[in-house]
């Protein structure tokens, strides 16, 4: 029930925001806990987006775990 | 967004089940747990488990939000709607067992139960049928409580009120280590609640406790580079606070979030089905909200109820004592399609989520 998925913001009026979630299906959130902008990804969870995602962390966290991987020798 | 396959990727699951392969201990038996739902549910389907080396287990704790909600909690929930006022919630909510029945039997008899996707589509309803009276049984971990927080900050209708049966995570992780019995080697600490509540509340485990504290995401090498972090700590001897999730999860957590709940809510001791009562654990609407509490509102409040039935061991399989395949009844008389016990009912449930998995390997 803590399930959570990344949606794109497609359009903001006043605390609601049409996001799409990948399928082009635009759904209306409540975005009031966090600050977004059109353009922006945000975490959804049961219709309220609870944080704002940037996609270069994404990034940070795999080249994170590359370095982890290669600190040791196999 | 592409990145998010790397999560994924089958190649780089390998070398991470290699590297945990290469630092385990030969034969020494660890237990990791975690406390979701959600982890249960990715463990299980990409058949995590079966890349571990035999002697790593990793084990379920109460990660359930709906098994935890006790039986009189739902008794109060099926009592006002039977009182005529219109039950909303989410849709594995209906379904758990009260002491005599669920919300679910209870609609079956006549009572308005209605599921909804999240809360701001029961405030519509309310909106939309303004000659009824509709209640929102708020169950959920930190993840879920701010929508309930800022919603009731917002001053919702007069007919719309709240059963709130909030609980929140870390104290349920200190109960586990206070339980003498059960071996837990390092948390698996889960990456939803921790969105919100950020990495503060966990700081304890790794000082008190000297207990690994890794917070991960979902994706199948999310968990797996949680395992690999915790089992490295265990390698060295060190007990950490780390953050696999990093990508969603902030020291600080969500402030926005925190600091509508602050207003919301106060901290109040409360039951766990299967567990008991937890000291700190449970979120109650604050007095000046006094009008949007439906226990208040329908003069209801049930002390105790029946939370396990006999023979069910949703208790033990709640605090990762046991697995769901160690239940006598597992997939004989409680399966899916007849759940026995909350664990089995809800979709995060651990008895659930082993009957449905048929532990697909991704690899
Ligand atoms: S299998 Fe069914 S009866 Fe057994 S512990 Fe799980 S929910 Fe309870």
């Amino acid at each position: 029930m803590c399930l959570a998925i990344p949606a794109l913001v497609v359009k903001i009026e006043g605390d609601t925001a049409q996001v799409d979630f990948g399928q082009g299906v635009l759904r209306h959130v409540n975005i009031s806990l966090v600050d977004t902008r059109v353009g922006g990804y945000v975490l959804i969870h049961a219709g309220y987006a609870i944080q704002t995602i940037n996609d270069n962390e994404a990034l940070e966290t795999i080249k994170l775990w590359k370095e982890i991987l290669s600190k040791e020798i196999e | 967004m592409t990145e998010k396959f790397r999560f994924r990727e089958p190649e780089l699951a390998k070398k991470i089940a290699r590297k945990i392969a290469n630092i385990a201990p030969a034969d020494e038996l660890i237990k990791f747990c975690h406390v979701c739902g959600t982890h249960e549910w990715s463990i299980t389907h990409y058949g995590l488990r079966s890349l571990l080396p035999k002697n790593i287990e990793v084990i379920a704790g109460p990660g359930c939000p709906v098994c935890i909600v006790p039986a009189s909690e739902i008794d109060e929930a099926v009592q006002i709607a039977q009182k005529g006022a219109v039950i909303t919630s989410f849709g594995d909510v209906l379904r758990v067992p009260g002491s005599e029945k669920s919300l679910l039997e209870a609609k079956s008899e006549g009572a308005d139960v209605r599921i909804v996707y999240g809360l701001s589509d029961a405030i519509q309803l309310a909106k939309n049928e303004p000659n009824k009276e509709f209640v929102f049984f708020a169950v959920g971990f930190e993840t879920t409580a701010p929508t309930t927080a800022i919603e009731i900050l917002k001053n919702p209708p007069a007919n719309f009120s709240f059963l709130v049966s909030h609980r929140l995570i870390p104290p349920a992780m200190e109960l586990l280590l206070g339980l003498g019995d059960l071996q837990i080697d390092g948390f698996i600490a889960p990456g939803h609640v921790s969105v919100i509540i950020g990495l503060k509340p966990y700081e304890l485990f790794p000082r008190v406790y000297r207990m690994p504290t890794v917070i991960a995401g979902f994706e199948p090498n999310d968990v797996l580079m949680g395992i690999y972090m915790l089992l490295k700590q265990h390698k060295e001897n060190e007990a950490k606070l780390e953050n696999e999730y990093s990508r969603m999860v902030k020291w600080q957590g969500n402030l926005k979030a925190l600091d509508v709940m602050n207003k919301a809510f106060n901290i109040v001791s409360s039951n766990w089905r299967g567990i008991g009562r937890l000291p700190n654990s449970a979120l109650k609407l604050k007095d000046v909200f006094e009008n949007y509490n439906a226990n208040k509102k329908y003069d209801i409040k049930v002390e105790q109820g029946r939370d396990i039935l006999l023979g069910c061991e949703c208790h033990l399989v709640i605090i990762g004592k046991i697995k769901p395949n160690e239940c006598p009844m597992f997939m004989k008389t409680c399966t899916p399609q007849n759940p026995v016990g909350a664990c089995m009912v809800s979709s995060e449930g651990t008895c659930r989520v082993w009957a449905i998995s048929s532990e697909l390997s991704f690899l």
